[in-house]
């Protein structure tokens, strides 16, 4: 077992690691799936899974938003900017994703006016600033985020301005996870919750899970004494054969989630009949787009998208990865045609994805050791 | 992107009761709190903020856990740029 004094709490996290070690059961395999990309960030960068009995693996799932948002998307996106002359805005994590000709970053170099921006809010500043030109803000991002681009519509319309819209790639995460437990290849017998996708919608919408699939799903903090505790909280639940939904994360989410947040995203967006997930595929009312009471703000209404879609490699396997089937390291292109530099499949584009936080992981664990 | 930062209401505006000045280690910025205002808000509260937007009010004791895991997970700097790089009024 790893050396624990450099964590804030050494006691505590031993205590937690040494109550694993008691509860999980020699001879079985346990595969808990963390569904948020901030968990499978830390988890890593903490090594915890250095702490865990090897019979205890550790699945990285699909809350990574920008992992798993198509190509074809962000080739929509990005003919804005170069065919119709319009400001595209979009968050840092956008800027390197790859579409099939090149990244909002490559876009940019070769003339086309992207923008970074830190919030919707400064997307709707730059349309007030330049009201001669069309603006439009790459939306993406699950629960955590699609509250901010609501309010910002909100705004949108309140000061009445018109040159601004909103390409809407939100997606949620409950259906994700429905579809993962759907697949047949499904190995995953329990789920450490997101946490701030959860301060949003609450802990309500995952009781589907504990009640007609029968698996644990705790809701965890992100610090390496939450993700351990949440472990834990699991392994007692398939001890005693119950599954339930916990909120290890209680401090910061509340069980019925946020209620502005839900009823400024109930006006303004309604769930799109389908929508591709590169690495799952087209997953039913997964993803949300804008009512018509803001069509006028609506991107996809307001100019007539390509709707360019791309295959993903057939060598890439990020499906698998995703359903726990194969690990990151395991897929054909890990670390050789696929790195973090230049990605060829959806988990290896953000540090969330779980693909690119094995490859950092992996690249510390060899530096530490020849160090 | 899941990641949130912590930080202090130091100024609210009744004229303009959707945005109010946070202070996160020194950095002040306006964010809009309408996520947060189903209870009143009050000077001297914590808040999580992501893109902006405060999501959540937590403890004083949880922002500085928070703050801590950020520095920990070698955030903080991204924490910090994104605070800074806030343009909206």
């Amino acid at each position: 077992m790893r050396y624990v004094d450099e964590f804030r709490d050494p006691k505590l996290i031993r205590q937690a690691a040494e109550e694993i070690g008691r509860l999980a059961e020699p001879g079985r395999t346990y595969r808990i799936m963390e569904v948020c990309g901030g968990h499978t960030h830390a988890i890593y960068r903490f090594a915890l899974q250095d702490l865990l009995p090897p019979n205890i693996e550790l699945i990285h799932g699909p809350g990574c938003p920008v992992c798993v948002l198509p190509m074809g998307r962000v080739d929509d996106g990005l003919s804005l900017a170069r065919d119709r002359g319009v400001i595209l805005t979009a968050f840092g994590d956008m800027m390197r994703v790859p579409g099939r000709t090149g990244s909002p970053l490559e876009h940019k170099a070769r003339g086309s006016d992207v923008r970074m921006v830190y919030s919707p809010l400064d997307a709707l500043k730059v349309a007030v600033d330049n009201p001669d030109r069309e603006v439009v803000f790459f939306a993406i991002g699950f629960e955590t985020t699609a509250p901010s681009t609501a309010l910002t519509l909100r705004r949108a319309r309140q000061l009445g301005v018109r040159n601004f819209s909103v390409f809407c790639n939100h997606v949620t995460i409950v259906p994700a996870i429905r579809a993962i437990l759907d697949s047949p290849d499904m190995r995953v017998e329990a789920f450490i919750g997101p946490g701030h996708v959860s301060t949003v919608i609450g802990c309500r919408p995952y009781e589907f899970i504990a009640r007609d699939y029968g698996k644990p799903l705790v809701t965890s903090g992100f610090e390496p004494l939450d993700v351990l505790q949440s472990i834990v909280m699991i392994l007692r639940q398939l001890k005693d054969g119950r599954a339930e939904v916990e909120n290890q994360y209680a401090r910061v989410v509340p069980w019925e989630g946020n209620r502005p947040a839900l009823k400024a995203m109930a006006e303004t967006f309604e769930l799109r009949p389908y929508f591709e997930w590169r690495g799952l595929g087209f997953i039913s009312q997964s993803a949300l787009r804008i009512r018509d009471a803001y069509a006028e703000w609506d991107a996809e209404r307001r100019f007539s998208m390509p709707g360019v879609r791309v295959t993903d490699p057939k060598a890439a396997q990020c499906g698998e990865v995703l359903k726990g089937a194969l690990r990151p390291h395991q897929c054909k292109l890990f670390g050789t045609e696929c790195t973090p530099e230049r990605p060829v499949g959806a988990l290896m584009v953000s540090s969330e994805g779980a693909c690119a936080a094995y490859f950092n992981y992996a690249l510390r664990k060899t530096a530490a050791a020849s160090a | 992107m899941c990641l949130a930062i912590p930080g202090k209401i130091i100024q609210l505006d009744a004229g303009a009761p959707n945005f109010a000045v946070v202070d996160v280690g020194g950095v002040r910025r306006k964010i809009n709190v309408d996520l947060v205002r189903d209870e009143t808000l009050a000077l001297g509260d914590w808040v999580l903020i992501h893109v902006g937007f405060a999501m959540s009010r937590i403890s004083e004791v949880a922002a500085d856990e928070q703050m801590r895991l950020l520095t920990m997970l070698g955030e903080e700097r991204f924490a910090m740029e994104e605070l800074e790089g806030y343009r909206f009024e």
